[in-house]
């Protein structure tokens, strides 16, 4: 009778990790761990955060969204830019759990937990943006084709109606997957806890996985098909996300090369989101036996990748503008260098394009330090880049007559601040009650690598 | 008691006689009201109004019920259609009867209708218990005044009042004043021109008025004035002007030159050929220069500017060229040496009898005497009892007299007013006057043309017409207002019951005594002054009264007070303007506050720096700073009065800077058209090169019954604004606000965008409501179908569909959609809801808007059609902005019908679509501007 | 079968291999209904039970079809026949325009399909089952493998069974009551 594994060790697991080890490991963070200063710290102030954020929503519900600076011509204003940041930032974490897994990228394993969790919480947060943005926010079900009394139904050709299928379908199917990846580890916390309302309550969550083979062969083949379905979504998603731009006939935002290089920003934005998570993270519970620098190495590298991805289309962008010869393509792109809004756009290639550069040197890309300031820069700048597009194109678009500028009032930046405070509060609170590593996945990492 | 007889409305008020109009109170006299227009009780009935039955102006698309009566403004009467829905006066037509209108009307008489419907409106008499402070008045009765009056000390009579052209007012004053020993009667008229009247004097030897027949002129020099926007009679002569024009191009001749030298930009310099910005003291050199070959002995000061010499040297050629057939116009900022100067060099010139005749002016007054007088008087102590009707000299009036501290000498002050206002605040009594729709009455047009007024709606609150007030002070049998007019036109008339009876209800129905107008008069041969040859200060000051709120007697109107400055395009404000060299030389930027001074009297106000307004000289604008206007004007801008010397326009001025700064809310930030070909212009008799065909990816959606569109002419388009207003007044369009308005969010479903013009500092306007584009980008992206195209060629917005995404916004190349950021449409005055339009969804917050090609006009037309089976003809439909267009610049009609109006204009060789290469299609197209090759 | 008898014969193992193991015996032994349990997909042991191919992938591809194809004729229904409008002069069945939503209900469809699926064939959610309250069973879902012997298999005979299993040499062998 053969010994129990135990992993001999490879760049994505340190040595010396057996089933047990990393079983008890994981739970233990959320059964038995009790929880530090700083997270307690962190929490309240993130609740607070949250709880200013609902309340400014009543305001805003109330009053109406005359509230922000947003104006004619500039009609959208950071709602729009927020949203489509969020969206951005969650599409890292399907990316990495479908897209990797697909690839057969091992080091995917012990980061495509809490990379879901990000992006299901990113998505949330960005799904509030158009309902919050609208004038009449009680009619946002207007959208949704429902047969009623005057038979009036969505407009299909509107953009809007497509973001309204794409964003809840990829909530919903990354929902599913994370869900359905999750079940085993619930059945393990189900075990593992000892007081009975947390068995009860993670055993109800379970559904009563008992980790039968012919169960473990149904699930990996649905795991494995919904990584094939996610796949092709998450590059739908933000494509036709850009849609709600690229269809309008806007200098700024009428460009074929939307989509993709909608997509790329994308992943840029949220890889960066990633490290921004996985190394606090990796500190905060002396995960780095899991979480290693290659994670972080490879991370990185993918940033840097679609990071060129994102220069490749601000590049293109401006090219086409002369090319095409269109005088108010050409005025939009030199008041982008040279308008009221340039000090934003210039930050903003500083923060996509040059910073990024840094991660040639493979000594940044395995400097946690480095690595993070870095992944804040990028967040800033692709926030930038979603300001840039939907505010500097719109305040000066055809009619000189009817040009004029936003500037965001306090309600704005209350409205950003308050989503990241609320998506930072979700993630706080998942850290504890979930398993932030698949445990049952490290499980086989140790079987593979011992 | 014998006021008009007790209507349910009036009654109504009558049983809480303290002041102070409640929403209950509101909704009962509005039914009330309703109830009369309906019911054929007590004013306006159809006994005694006489509706204007069949209205060529608004045909099947019309209103129910229009009443044909006069807006009055500064004394004269402009003749509008008031037209009413279930009783309630919604929107004000031009009188196309009328010689001042002929169909048009100028933003005035748009907003006037909101001005009936002022809620801040005096509703009730009130009285000032003695010793109390000014404004410290108590509601009180008209009974308990008429027995203050007859108990009131005698003699010593003093009467105040506008100008005033009414033959039935000044008959009762005329009888008021004879009942009263050493009685006196003051006008005092703020926004006249005084150096004009004594430019005649000085010519003629006698009082004579010139109207202008700019029809018939080949040459037309303004000298420091606008013809296309000042006087009783700018409408008429800028449509006199417009249709000349047309006519010419039409007929391939060239159109009449137009040269301008003014001092601020002005709606004719923008439209001249030639302009040219200058000092009021260089104005007058260069028209002693130009006068010379005609009026030698004016003199010929040397030339000094080249670019002056220039516009001179064309100026003579263009006079010379057109002889006769020119006239030269004077304005305000001229002394009365060069009005008399003008007057000579028009008559030299032969123009006199053809572009221009002279008549005694309508509004003469040789009796009475001045405002300066009665303050004499009232230091003199010998003012007993001061009347101060229809006028409100405690804030219009030069500083230097001191009214407001003189006014309280009189031993009793009554005053008569629309409003509350600052004078009324002084008075012992106040008495509440009925508006111009609500009464009875009379008054005469620019040309003398007298015209009627008829009430359509009755009084709102407890109020008397002026007539009927005087009859009232005059102890006159006759109390009820169209008695009172009836029986001064039967003595003017002499006529037969029978007769009269005729032409009473043709007069009425009308609004005009038929062929009323002044003969012209035959004048000796002009003599001219030398003109004052003293050297201008280094600054001078220049005083205009505001664009919008007319000296500050609209100042509590939030349509005039929102609607942009036609060059400035600022709201809800009253900057000092001044020329760029001269805000360079002392160091200041718009915005910028400086402290005013003349002959000692301060006054701190915002700078604007106009680069079209003349150097060396600022314009201070009359008619902000209203302390007594109401919740809307009040604290709006700054008053320039105290500053006014009291004899002249103009005043040495010294300018002091301060470190404070102002914000400005205009509706248009940048004025250049970027190289973008959006205002086009070609020289006379050329022809635009045809638009490309352009493909469409999809058969286009036929509009087989009709297919509305709209053409605007650039060419005659002259920028007054009017239609803005009478579309606001049209589609219950709400007043945002200064604030909101600084934020971009101004309301106005038509804007008129205004761009740099040629090098001489020309402007062109350019009006811009919905494209109605056939493939609307709009339409496409929102998500609801909230926007979407109808059989017709409508592109509607369904307001209760929409949920506010403002994607179409975004998507609207010509940015003309509006949005309710807040919750704009006004919610808490009652009687602003009475004007506004039933068949108008009044949105609130939250919506999309945008022009409507006046849906609700052509669904009355359909209707109409359908019910009376005959079928819609070409004129039928007019939207407000093109009822209202003094130069009838604005066509909309029927595509599928071949005679059409606009299918004329779009057949034109100037035709174009604005940013034609989006190919949107847009139903609503321009013609291009003609301007004389430079 | 009698209300005593026990639901089946457990053994308990350290590794995946022995787990293997055990299972191939099992079937050449000719048990057909023997589960194994382990904390993750063991490679190999699914096959050792004798089970081939799931049936997800079928489900999925029909939710998919029905997502898709449902999809765009809500489109085309509303917008044809029970909605026409002249939108933008675009014409009423603007098939391009529809294509995004198509495909997204159509991954929409796939991905519930898979998910419901493979609870159903799991016969998932089942929160009482007799193996749970075996000995050391909550080890199964850390880091140990088990092979269940079910007293309803055909070839299950309790001593012949007891046998089989000690033969594969578990770490424990246990009784599961039913």
């Amino acid at each position: 009778m053969s010994r129990p594994a135990v992993s001999h060790g490879s760049d994505v697991l340190r040595p010396g990790w057996g089933y047990a080890d990393v079983t008890d490991k994981i739970a233990g963070i959320v059964l038995t761990r009790r929880p530090g200063r700083v997270w307690v710290g962190a929490f309240f102030a993130t609740l607070a955060g949250t709880l200013a954020y609902l309340a400014a929503m009543g305001v805003l519900f109330w009053k109406g969204v005359g509230l922000w600076g947003i104006r004619m011509p500039v009609a959208w204003g950071f709602a729009i830019a927020n949203f489509v940041w969020w969206v951005g930032i969650g599409h890292a974490g399907t990316f990495i759990s479908a897209v990797l897994l697909l690839l057969r990228q091992k080091w995917r394993t012990s980061i495509n937990r809490f990379a879901e969790a990000m992006t299901l919480f990113a998505a949330a947060m960005a799904g509030l943006y158009p309902i919050l943005h609208l004038g009449r926010p009680w009619f946002f079900y207007w959208i949704v084709p429902y047969p009623d009394r005057m038979n009036v139904w969505p407009q299909w050709r509107s953009p809007l109606v497509w973001d309204l299928f794409a964003i809840s379908t990829y909530l919903l199917v990354s929902a599913l997957f994370w869900y359905l990846g999750m079940l085993p580890d619930l059945a393990t916390l189900r075990d593992r806890a000892r007081a009975r309302w947390k068995r009860v309550a993670y055993g109800l969550a379970a559904l009563g996985w008992r980790g039968e083979a012919r169960h473990w062969a149904r699930h990996e083949s649905a795991y494995l098909l919904l990584a094939g379905i996610a796949t092709p979504l998450v590059v739908s998603v933000h494509s036709v996300v850009s849609l709600d731009f690229a269809i309008g006939n806007t200098p700024g935002y009428h460009s074929t090369l939307f989509p993709p290089y909608f997509v790329g920003g994308a992943l840029f934005s949220g890889f960066a989101m990633v490290l921004t998570i996985a190394i606090p993270l990796r500190h905060a519970f002396k995960l780095h036996d899991f979480i290693t620098d290659v994670h972080l190495d490879h991370a990185a590298t993918v940033l840097l990748a679609t990071g060129a991805v994102v220069a490749y289309g601000y590049a293109v962008e401006t090219f086409f503008a002369f090319w095409s010869g269109d005088r108010f393509e050409r005025a939009m792109v030199v008041d982008r260098w040279t308008g009221v809004y340039a000090p934003w756009y210039w930050l903003m290639i500083a923060c996509n394009v040059a910073l990024p550069q840094l991660l040639w040197c493979k000594r940044v890309r395995r400097s946690a330090a480095a690595l993070f300031a870095l992944a804040l820069a990028v967040n800033l700048g692709m926030w930038l880049e979603r300001v840039t597009i939907v505010v500097q194109s719109l305040h000066h678009d055809y009619l000189p007559s009817a040009w004029g500028d936003f500037w965001p009032t306090a309600w704005d930046w209350i409205f950003l601040l308050g989503s990241i405070s609320t998506f930072a509060w979700l993630f706080l609170v998942f850290v504890r009650l979930l398993p932030a590593i698949s445990i049952s996945e490290m499980r086989e990492l140790v079987k593979e690598t011992s | 008691m014998t006021a008009p007889t007790p209507t349910s409305t009036t009654a109504v008020l009558r049983l809480h006689p303290h002041a102070g109009i409640t929403r209950r109170r509101l909704l009962s006299a509005m039914a009330a009201s309703m109830a009369l227009a309906n019911g054929a009780c007590s004013p306006p009935s159809r006994r005694e109004a006489h509706p204007w039955a069949n209205l060529p102006e608004a045909g099947a698309g019309a209103l129910p019920l229009y009443y044909a009566t006069s807006f009055v403004r500064g004394g004269y009467a402009h003749g509008v259609l008031v037209g009413t829905q279930e009783g309630r006066p919604i929107k004000v037509e031009g009188n196309p009867a009328h010689p001042a209108s002929l169909g048009a009307t100028d933003a005035y008489a748009q907003a006037s209708v909101l001005q009936l419907w002022d809620p801040d409106r005096s509703a009730v008499a009130r009285r000032r218990a003695a010793g109390a402070p000014p404004g410290a008045s108590t509601a009180s009765s008209w009974a308990e005044f008429e027995q203050a009056w007859r108990a009131r000390p005698r003699g010593g009579l003093h009467v105040l009042t506008g100008p005033l052209t009414s033959p039935t007012e000044r008959a009762l004053l005329a009888a008021l004043l004879a009942r009263e020993p050493g009685a006196r009667w003051h006008v005092h008229a703020p926004g006249a021109d005084a150096a004009a009247a004594e430019g005649t004097r000085i010519a003629f030897g006698r009082d004579a008025r010139p109207i202008w027949h700019l029809d018939r002129a080949r040459c037309v020099l303004a000298l420091g004035a606008d013809p296309f926007a000042e006087g009783p009679g700018a409408v008429r002569q800028a449509m006199d002007w417009a249709r000349a024009r047309s006519a010419a191009r039409d007929a391939g001749a060239l159109p009449a030159a137009l040269l301008a030298a003014e001092v601020a930009p002005g709606l004719f310099g923008a439209r001249a050929d030639r302009r040219v910005a200058l000092a009021p003291a260089r104005i007058e050199q260069a028209l002693r220069r130009i006068a010379a070959p005609w009026v030698p002995e004016a003199g010929t000061p040397p030339a000094t500017d080249p670019a002056v010499a220039d516009f001179e040297r064309r100026t003579l050629a263009a006079l010379h060229g057109a002889g006769a057939d020119s006239v030269v116009i004077a304005g305000p900022d001229l002394s009365r040496e060069a009005h008399a100067l003008v007057l000579a060099l028009n008559q030299r010139l032969g123009a006199v009898g053809r572009g221009v005749d002279f008549i005694p002016p309508p509004d003469a007054a040789p009796d009475a005497g001045t405002l300066a007088e009665l303050v004499d008087a009232l230091h003199a102590g010998t003012v007993v009892t001061l009347l101060v009707l229809g006028a409100n000299p405690a804030f219009e009036s030069p500083g230097a007299l001191e009214v407001a501290s003189a006014l309280p000498r009189a031993r009793l002050l009554v005053h008569a007013g629309l409003h509350v206002d600052e004078t009324a605040a002084l008075a012992d009594w106040h008495l509440p006057l009925s508006h111009a729709y609500e009464q009875w009455g009379d008054a005469l047009a620019h040309d003398g043309t007298a015209s009627l007024q008829q009430p359509a709606i009755a009084p709102l609150y407890d109020t008397r017409s002026t007539s009927e007030l005087l009859a009232l002070l005059a102890d006159d049998p006759q109390r009820d207002g169209r008695g009172l007019v009836r029986r001064q036109w039967q003595r003017r008339t002499r006529l037969g019951a029978a007769a009269f009876e005729g032409f009473w209800q043709e007069s009425v129905r009308s609004g005009v005594i038929a062929n009323s107008a002044f003969p012209a008069l035959a004048l000796p041969a002009a003599r001219v002054a030398p003109l004052p040859a003293s050297a201008p200060p280094p600054l001078v000051a220049r005083f205009a009264s505001d664009p919008a709120t007319h000296g500050g007697e609209y100042a509590n109107n939030g349509w005039l007070q929102e609607l942009p400055r036609p060059f400035s395009k600022h709201t809800w404000d009253t900057p000092l303007l001044m020329g760029p060299r001269t805000a360079r030389r002392l160091g200041l930027g718009t915005g910028d506050v400086v402290q005013a001074e003349v002959f000692g009297r301060a006054l701190r106000a915002p700078v604007w720096v106009e680069p079209l307004h003349a150097e060396d000289v600022f314009t201070l604008p009359l008619g902000g700073g209203r302390r007594a206007a109401g919740h809307v004007g009040d604290g709006v801008g700054v008053d320039a009065w105290p500053l006014r010397p009291v004899d002249a326009a103009l005043a040495p001025l010294a300018i002091t800077r301060t470190d404070a700064r102002h914000a400005f809310a205009t509706t248009q930030k940048g004025f250049s058209q970027e190289g973008r070909e959006l205002v086009r212009t070609l020289p006379p008799g050329a022809a635009l090169a045809a638009e490309p065909a352009r493909a469409a990816l999809y058969p286009p959606f036929a509009s087989p019954v009709h297919a509305w569109a709209m053409s605007i002419d650039l060419d005659t388009c002259i920028g007054c604004n009017a239609c803005t207003i009478a579309c606001q007044a049209e589609n219950n369009i709400p007043v945002v606000g200064r604030d909101e308005v600084e934020r971009g969010r101004a309301m106005h479903w038509i804007r008129v965008d205004r761009y740099e013009g040629t090098a001489d500092g020309g402007s062109r306007f350019q009006p811009v409501p919905c494209m109605h584009c056939e493939e609307a980008p709009c339409e496409l992206v929102c998500p609801v179908g909230a926007t979407v195209h109808d059989s017709e060629g409508l592109n509607v917005q369904v307001y209760n569909r929409c949920i506010g995404t403002r994607f179409c916004s975004n998507n609207c190349p010509y940015k003309v959609r509006r949005f309710n950021f807040l919750q704009f449409s006004d919610k808490t005055h009652e009687t602003l809801a009475a004007q506004r339009n039933p068949d108008v969804t009044v949105r609130d917050r939250g919506v999309m808007e945008k022009c409507s090609y006046c849906v609700q006009r052509v669904a009355r037309a359909r209707q109409h059609a359908e019910r009376t089976g005959v079928a819609l003809v070409d004129g039928d439909v007019v939207t407000a902005c093109q009822g209202a267009c003094p130069t009838r610049a604005i066509r909309f009609g029927d595509l599928n019908d071949p005679g059409s109006d606009v299918v004329h204009a779009k057949a034109s060789p100037r035709h174009y679509a604005l940013l034609g290469e989006l190919n949107t299609r847009p139903r609503t197209t321009y013609l291009a501007r003609v301007e004389a090759k430079e | 079968m009698t209300g005593d008898s026990p639901w089946g014969l457990m053994a308990e193992y350290a590794s995946a291999e022995d787990l293997v193991g055990a299972a191939r015996a099992a079937r050449e032994a000719g048990f057909r209904d023997a589960e194994a349990y382990a904390p993750f997909p063991v490679e190999g042991l699914p096959e050792a039970l004798g089970f081939h191919g799931s049936k997800v992938p079928v489900v999925t591809f029909l939710g998919g079809l029905a997502g898709g194809v449902g999809g765009y004729l809500m489109q085309w229904y509303t917008a044809v026949v029970s909605f026409p409008e002249e939108v933008g002069a675009r014409p009423l069945h603007s098939w391009p325009m529809f294509v995004p939503v198509t495909f997204e209900l159509a991954v929409l469809g796939a991905a519930l399909a898979a998910f419901v699926g493979v609870l159903a064939m799991n016969r998932l959610p089942r929160l009482a089952h007799p193996i749970f309250d075996a000995l050391d069973f909550e080890l199964a879902t850390r880091n140990r493998f088990f092979l269940c012997l079910r007293t309803d298999d055909p070839a299950f005979e309790p001593a012949r069974a007891a046998a089989l299993l000690d033969a594969t040499h578990p770490l424990r062998r246990v009784e599961v009551a039913r």
